[in-house]
């Protein structure tokens, strides 16, 4: 295999490992969001900045992964 | 038609030895408007009947304190760090919608017979988000050592009193150097990413396909903007917090 094929093939499968597990996360985090509005609709002013943020750090890995994807194609 | 995508910002011209790039160019047309409006806004101020800009930037600024307080817990700190959060907020949100308006990829800069586009999006450099997450981290590191004093500080990553509570202390320093990459690139990754994928649906099916992620953009747009400066104030409210355990001790001794 050329070098050039390997690091498009090592970016495409870092980068999408590396969105699988945020993604989940996110969806739960979404899901579990969007019960306590459907609970209580009065909270959601106060629910959906803290998911926003919650969500924000479980993508973190995804973003180690999408650096990692950018390091080997550009870098 | 050839798809380019670049890391790197071009460069426009220098002065001396410093490249002008285009994104440098942008951020300084976004924080000259935003400086017009707010001088704007104080000189138009008034008290009785506000106008709509007025009341769009009180609703924005109070609405926007309200919620740094819910999230610091103190009116006293929130004074304090409400400024810097703020504006990192609306110089992001600024930023990532100004490259929402149409026509302003048709403005290039002829360099030596090739064409730059002198707009781009500025949170797509990842210099200028380097810069604004170092101030972030910086400030946190500094409010920390305020708070807990050097040396109580230094003994939060440095702790002999066991095996494990030194392995994790390392693992402290490890997560404060993460927390530069992980807050930067969050930014960059979501901005450039969204770019990318604009570029790339517009090369494979122009007109409509794209118009689908143009929203998923200007949602990541608003939200990327909002993370970043809440993340900033939820970051100087750990370091500024003294952890019960320290305030047992101290009182102890």
């Amino acid at each position: 295999m050329e070098l050039e094929a390997a690091k498009m093939l090592g970016a495409g499968i870092a980068i999408g490992l590396g969105a699988i597990g945020p993604g989940i996360g996110e969806g739960i985090a979404a899901s579990k969001a969007l019960e306590a509005i459907g609970r209580n609709p009065e909270a959601s002013g106060k629910i959906v900045p803290l998911m926003f943020v919650s969500m924000a750090i479980a993508e973190s890995t995804a973003i180690y992964a999408l650096v990692i994807s950018l390091i080997i194609l550009f870098g | 038609m050839e798809l380019n995508i670049s890391l790197a910002p071009d460069i426009l011209f220098y002065i001396g030895s410093l490249p002008v790039t285009n994104t440098l160019i942008g951020s300084f047309v976004i924080s000259a408007v935003i400086i017009a409006a707010m001088l704007l806004v104080k000189k138009r101020l008034k008290k009785d009947t506000p106008g709509k800009f007025q009341n769009l930037v009180e609703f924005l600024m109070s609405g926007a304190y309200d919620f740094v307080v819910s999230i610091i817990g103190s009116e006293k700190k929130a004074k304090k760090i409400f400024p810097l959060a703020f504006t990192l907020f609306i110089f992001i949100l600024v930023a990532n919608l100004a490259t929402f308006i149409p026509g302003q990829a048709a403005v290039t800069f002829n360099r030596g017979g090739e064409s730059v586009a002198i707009f781009r999006a500025v949170m797509a450099d990842y210099g200028m988000v380097f810069v604004m997450t170092m101030i972030t981290v910086i400030l946190v590191q500094i409010v920390a050592i305020a708070v807990h004093g050097p040396f109580g500080y230094m003994g939060k990553f440095f702790n002999f009193k066991s095996p494990l509570s030194f392995f994790l202390g390392l693992m402290d320093i490890v997560g404060e150097l993460a927390k530069i990459v992980s807050l930067s690139f969050r930014l960059f990754g979501n901005i450039f990413a969204g770019e990318v994928l604009g570029a790339v649906m517009l090369f494979l099916a122009p007109f409509l396909v794209p118009l689908p992620f143009m929203f998923l953009g200007l949602l990541s747009a608003v939200v990327q903007a909002f993370v970043f400066a809440v993340l900033t104030v939820v970051f100087v409210k750990l370091a500024s917090e003294i952890e019960e355990e320290e305030l047992v001790e101290e009182a102890s001794m």
